[in-house]
């Protein structure tokens, strides 16, 4: 029983489902896609700021003073593989095994936070340079603009836990299951916008 | 830092009003809240508003205490208008009028911000909740609980700017606050930060909206019901809603820098350090552009119900209307820079912006056109809702050919900054946006209270606005082209615009006597009500879906899901005596939750702790976000079902009262 539900209510679509609860998992989808345009045109703002202000060292450091190539490769690694290790979360909620939806969970979230704790003392090490967000206004739309990409990494990572906390009680319930696929809808939005910090700000800041 | 200042951050004693006149805004303030809870304490009312009302996800409910928050929201706006109006009537020459400078500033904007965010947003996603899921066939929005979220969350952003009054200053920056001004070195105390997190707040429950009723006209419309037979008012709410879902991100975002400015000494728009003050001018009319159109869509929608209904014809050119509320969401996005010809865009972009605004126009007049051949040999009745209509279609269209010109580049290097603009802005927003919610109130009231509101009062109403805004508005676009300035809070008496000023204030007064009369009009009505009941459900002879069900709808709003054939479909089933199936079943329907409000209030305690540097509480604040947050998600028992004997028994009250009628 529990089976086929957990089954279905990933495959939406599924005639067999009570048609009320088909609409209801389409409507949620549909709303947090709406709710990621949101964020995307948040993050679009701020990649524009940084755009704007990416010149203006004020005689501060510029980004190829301060980046560090192989450090942020590092970071782009552990963050693509917990999206893959996410999508082996989904996976196995897929083939119905509870037992493995929460050890990808688990392993996704650490990689999530190893992300920020580097993200974090990356920061450090700047600002105890001397290299601090009121130094310019290139550095404030950099930290601003990484920042909020950690912040959210760092929500993401607090959703994941509260989540595996939840299946482990109640196992894959259709509510979980739904907030698994919500979860990791966000988990993919992430990486893409690491993407494209990645070139805009990294890659385009060392050349 | 010591104990004093971590306990209490930038708060002490100073920051109360020093001023008699500032204390009075306060006092009055602070009196106005002893007196409602007093009264709902001496009536014993708490549990009943707790229960029924607060924490209800009724959207007809939430749409109601929309509507009363945004009213008491006027009264202050209103009360800063009268303010500005006698000081400027009487600042003139040696005389200084009622008012410091500061406090002058202060109350332009507050007014602003009060008015747009406050009055308009709130009277706005009042209706919208009222109407909508009932226009649209469905039983609620797609997000019931998300929906509490942010009429809370519209709450607190009020309650946030309110508080301004008595603890400390508000911004003195204008409704916009361009930097440098509204940076830390120009504008040192929390005025501005209040101005940054009320705003903040307000807007994130409009962003939440914004979503909610997007996805519930997706995705929630009655089977049958294509977009192409959609009513249009749902249809500008439609478009509405996509613009604040990519207009409001915007907003967040710079208000967000702004305020990393400010509290963390950053630098994106300060004057040194690498800022760039342009940008926030970009930024901020990003969305401030698409918000007025945000604002005036839903007020088109309410005239393409009202006219129809009232003229006893179909609305003329429904698939032109459509395309012109789809162009104007479109057009919206490109014409922002018009907001600052003057501030060095050069020649060519200001062409390009000048036309554009232009080009925004056009649908703009096809609607007016559309409305007009609907009423076109007509069998029209002049209630007051036709009223509203009758005065925005004359005072918009001069107002729009104000607007027009002002996209002159030219001229507007003239008229910039003048009180020209100030009229033509009002114009739109005051007789466009407030006369549309006006008469979507007076229209949908009896809908959702089960009586119609007093016709001789709202008449009076109406004739007192239309006058009082000729008169208070009418003079600025003279004034403007003598050359006033707005924002003025002295001026020399040899320029011979006090008599001008003098008009304009007796014209506020005259917009005074009519929100008096709206309130006698509440009074009357409600002492009326059993004379004036609504028993068919369909007082006016409506054409769309909620005319269908009983007024004031069941909780439920349809006991069978209606199936919808074409446009007007209310009307097309009553033209056809189509009645409803009589085979109900049980309603699932979302339980009552008090955890919208204490999410909201958590983010005011982060609000106002951020605005006084008190950054335990706002931890606090966050912690409480937390916890309120895992208890909505570990809680199993969200809804309640409503039994198919209790519909029969409703339904079938409603459908012996049809029949007799
Ligand atoms: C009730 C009638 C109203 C009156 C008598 C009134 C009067 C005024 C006055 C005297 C000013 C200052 C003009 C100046 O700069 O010299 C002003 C500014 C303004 N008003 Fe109104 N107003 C009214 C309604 C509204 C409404 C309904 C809205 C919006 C929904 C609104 C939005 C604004 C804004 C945005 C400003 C600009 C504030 C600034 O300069 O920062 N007003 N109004
Ligand atoms: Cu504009």
């Amino acid at each position: 029983m529990k089976s086929s539900i957990a089954h279905e209510s990933l495959t939406i679509g599924n005639e067999k489902l009570p048609i009320e609860s088909r609409a209801a998992d389409n409507t949620t989808v549909f709303g947090f896609w709406m709710f990621l345009m949101t964020d995307f045109v948040l993050f679009a703002s701020l990649f524009a700021v940084y755009a704007v202000l990416r010149g203006n060292t004020f005689g501060g450091p510029a980004g190829k003073d301060i980046f560090n190539a192989p450090y942020i490769l590092t970071e782009t690694i552990l963050l693509l593989s917990s999206s893959f290790t996410c999508g082996l979360a989904l996976l196995s909620a897929h083939k119905n095994s509870k037992r493995f939806v929460v050890f990808w969970l688990g392993v996704t979230a650490l990689l999530g936070a190893s992300f920020v704790a580097m993200e974090l003392s990356e920061f450090g090490r700047l600002v105890a340079g001397g290299v601090g967000w009121q130094t310019s206004g290139f550095l404030s739309s950099y930290f601003t603009l990484v920042g909020t990409h950690g912040l959210h990494v760092a929500l993401g990572v607090v959703w994941m836990i509260v989540l595996t906390t939840s299946i482990v009680m109640r196992g894959l319930t259709r509510g979980n299951l739904r907030k698994l696929m919500l979860m990791s809808l966000f988990w993919h939005f992430l990486d893409i916008v690491w993407i494209f910090i990645f070139t805009i700000v990294y890659m385009m800041g060392i050349n | 830092m010591n104990w004093t200042e971590f306990i209490f951050g930038k708060l002490s004693w100073s920051v109360f009003p020093q001023s008699p006149i500032a204390m009075g805004g306060g006092i009055f303030m602070v009196l106005v809240g002893f007196a409602i809870i007093f009264l709902i304490t001496y009536y014993k009312k708490w549990g009943y508003l707790w229960k029924h009302w607060f924490t209800s996800l009724d959207p007809k409910k939430i749409g109601v205490m929309y509507i009363a928050v945004s009213v008491v929201m006027l009264v202050r706006g209103s009360a800063d208008a009268f303010l500005m109006r006698a000081q400027q009537a009487t600042s003139v020459g040696a005389s200084q009028g009622i008012l410091s400078a500061s406090h002058f500033q202060q109350i332009f904007s507050a007014h602003g911000s009060i008015m747009i965010f406050f009055v308009a947003m709130g009277l706005m996603f009042g209706l919208i909740n009222l109407v909508v899921p009932l226009q649209i066939g469905s039983r609620d929005v797609a997000f019931p609980f998300l929906n509490s979220v942010s009429f809370w969350l519209f709450v607190a952003g009020a309650a946030l700017i309110n508080l301004s009054l008595i603890v400390g200053d508000f911004s003195t920056a204008g409704w916009l606050s361009y930097p440098p001004l509204s940076e830390l070195a120009f504008s040192p105390t929390s005025g501005v930060d209040y101005w940054i997190w009320s705003l903040q707040i307000g807007g994130l429950g409009s962003l939440l909206s914004g979503i909610n009723f997007l996805v519930t006209i997706v995705k929630n419309r009655a089977s049958g019901m294509t977009f192409m037979r959609m009513p249009m008012f749902s249809w500008t709410v439609l478009g509405a809603m996509s613009l604040v879902v990519f207009a409001f991100p915007i907003l967040t975002a710079t208000l967000a820098l702004l305020a990393l400015d400010r509290t963390l000494g950053m630098h994106f728009f300060t004057a040194g350090g690498g800022g760039n003050m342009m940008m926030y001018v970009n930024l901020i009319w990003a969305w401030g552009h698409p918000e007025v159109y945000i604002l005036i869509l839903p007020a088109f929608g309410i005239f393409s119900e009202v006219v129809p209904v009232f003229s006893g014809k179909k609305l003329a050119g429904y698939t032109s209307m459509v395309l012109s509320v789809i162009a104007i969401v479109f057009l919206s996005f490109t014409v922002w820079l018009h907001h600052f010809f003057t501030m060095g865009a050069g020649g060519d972009v200001n062409a390009f912006f000048g036309i554009m605004t232009a080009v925004i126009a056009i649908p703009t007049g096809v609607k007016i056109f559309n409305w007009l051949f609907t009423m076109y040999r007509g069998r029209i009745r002049f209630t007051s809702p036709m009223l509203w209509f009758m005065g925005f279609v004359v005072l918009f269209t001069l107002g729009g050919v104000a607007g027009v010109l002002l996209a002159e580049p030219a001229a507007d290097f003239q008229l910039h900054n003048s009180l020209f603009l100030v009229a033509h802005f009002h114009t739109m927003i005051v007789s466009g946006v407030l006369f549309g919610y006006f008469a979507g109130f007076t229209f949908w009231f009896p809908k959702i209270f089960g009586f119609t509101l007093d016709e001789r009062w709202g008449k009076r109403a109406f004739w007192a606005w239309l006058v009082g805004f000729i008169l208070a508005f009418g003079p600025l676009y003279i004034l403007g082209f003598m050359g006033a300035t707005r924002r003025l809070d002295h001026y020399a008496a040899n320029l011979g615009w006090q008599p001008l000023f003098i008009v304009a204030g007796i014209g506020a007064a005259i917009i005074g006597l009519g929100l008096i009369c709206q309130v006698i009009q509440m009074y009357v009505s409600i002492k009326n009500r059993h004379k004036n009941r609504d028993t068919t459900g369909d007082p006016w002879g409506g054409r769309s879906l909620e005319w269908s069900t009983s007024s004031p709808p069941p909780a439920y709003n349809f006991a069978v899901l209606p199936v919808v054939h074409g446009r007007d479909a209310f009307w097309t089933a009553k033209q056809s005596g189509t009645v409803a199936a009589h085979r109900y079943e049980d309603i699932v329907m979302p339980r009552n939750s008090a955890i919208g409000i204490f999410i909201a209030g958590f983010v005011f305690l982060i609000g106002f702790g951020i605005v006084w540097h008190i950054w335990w509480l706002a931890i606090l604040g966050l912690i409480g976000e937390f916890v309120s947050m895992l208890l909505r998600m570990f809680d199993d028992d969200t809804e309640e079902i409503i039994s198919a004997e209790h519909i029969r028994v409703h339904e079938a009250a409603h459908h012996s009262r049809h029949a007799t009628i």
